[in-house]
């Protein structure tokens, strides 16, 4: 079959025809996936909830606080076994990695010490400031482990700032932005305390 | 032609990155490691063969004038739905190629491959053009995936080699990604030489 001429006619009707096909394939699609996509974005929050919390059997449903500085809410997770309270899990964010965003799983436990975190988003460099997935649960160095502390007693700053939480070989800025995320989930949840004493305490 | 060469000729001959130097975007962007390494190629071998096929078979009903804007709206279709599908089924490998998923769409090998062969060769033809391209992209992806992983990491698809104190971060970071594709671009020519 001959090459069809460059005719305007022509040219506009292939245009309109392959668009209409590669939509409506697209949109197909989307319906297929949609479910399998939410299904898995939850699947990976709630794995993520559960390794930042004591084992729990409950969990409310998710609501939003308006975060303590920087104006976005964060979302709240409050756990519970046997219809106590075991920790809440709070989905907090950094503006100040060294990639831009970071948004990691915090979870505070009923003393009030961070019992876990999973970092959820990031992009850091792969081999520096991506060890912030572990870096902050090792205890190689006595300073470096968040784990079972909290702001109140610790100063959660880079030894450099002059804090107690020794950084990230070589990477300060992405350290420095870990623990601007877990201030703000750490604050906003102390706001939250507040604001709720009477039914909470 | 013959099909057999046809099928070969990607992976040493024409090879996408050592030869024809095509798509270094996300060869230098995602090789990291050889894990993603292997699922960039994968997910664009799929977008070649299939975005091949289409074209060569309605290459006779697309006028020449908006040949190159019909084929970016196929290869980009094609891409989509492989971003869909990872997004739903393999959230992992997802989040760790994420932007590079839809930069398939302008990776050169797509659109080069489309004009250079699907647009003036039959269908079986073209699948194996794609196929042949896309794993030979795998392949270099690997490779090189590989060696910046075991340098870089000291882990190969993720299991350990040896002490993560002996790496040397340079290799899993960007100038890493060039040095290693320069030696193996050369190595490769002196293959081909011989």
């Amino acid at each position: 079959m001959a090459q069809r001429e460059s005719t305007f006619l022509n040219m506009v009707i292939t245009l309109l025809v392959i668009t209409l096909i590669a939509g409506g394939t697209l949109g197909y699609v989307y319906t297929l996936t949609e479910a399998p996509i939410a299904a898995a974005k939850e699947k990976a929050q709630k794995e993520a909830i559960k390794t930042v919390l004591p084992e729990f059997d409950k969990l409310s449903a998710p609501f939003k606080v308006l975060a303590e500085k920087g104006g976005d809410s964060l979302d709240f997770f409050v756990a519970y076994k046997n219809n106590e309270l075991v920790g809440t899990a709070i989905k907090t964010y950094t503006k100040k990695g060294f990639g831009g965003l970071v948004t990691i799983m915090t979870g505070i436990d009923k003393e009030g010490n961070f019992y876990g975190y999973q970092v959820l988003e990031h992009a850091e460099t792969p081999g520096l400031g991506s060890k912030m997935a572990t870096w902050f649960k090792s205890t190689d160095k006595p300073k470096q482990s968040i784990i079972g502390k909290n702001p109140k007693t610790t100063k959660f700053e880079v030894t450099k700032d002059g804090g107690d939480i020794d950084a990230i070989t070589a990477s300060t800025i992405s350290s420095r932005a870990f623990l601007d995320a877990i201030v703000r989930a750490y604050n906003t949840y102390e706001k939250n305390l507040e604001s709720n004493s009477g039914n909470k305490k | 032609m013959n099909q057999w060469k046809n099928f070969t000729k990607g992976f040493i001959k024409e090879n996408p990155i050592f030869v024809l130097v095509l798509g270094m975007c996300p060869t230098l962007g995602v090789t990291s490691s050889a894990m993603n390494g292997l699922g960039m190629g994968l997910a664009t071998t799929f977008v070649l063969v299939m975005a091949n096929i289409v074209i060569s078979m309605v290459k006779s009903f697309i006028p020449e004038k908006v040949r190159i804007p019909s084929f970016i709206v196929i290869i980009a279709a094609f891409v989509t739905v492989v971003q869909l599908m990872m997004q739903a089924y393999v959230p992992a490998l997802y989040k760790s190629l994420g932007l590079f998923i839809p930069l398939i769409v302008v990776n050169c090998i797509v659109l080069g491959r489309a004009e250079a062969f699907a647009s003036k060769n039959r269908v079986l033809s073209s699948a194996i053009d794609g196929l042949s391209i896309g794993l030979g992209f795998s392949f270099a992806l690997v490779l090189l995936g590989g060696i910046r992983e075991i340098l870089g990491s000291g882990k190969i698809f993720d299991i350990a080699l040896y002490s993560e104190n002996y790496v040397s971060l340079i290799f899993v970071l960007a100038p890493g990604a060039f040095i290693v594709l320069g030696y193996l671009i050369a190595f490769i020519n002196q293959i081909r030489k011989s």
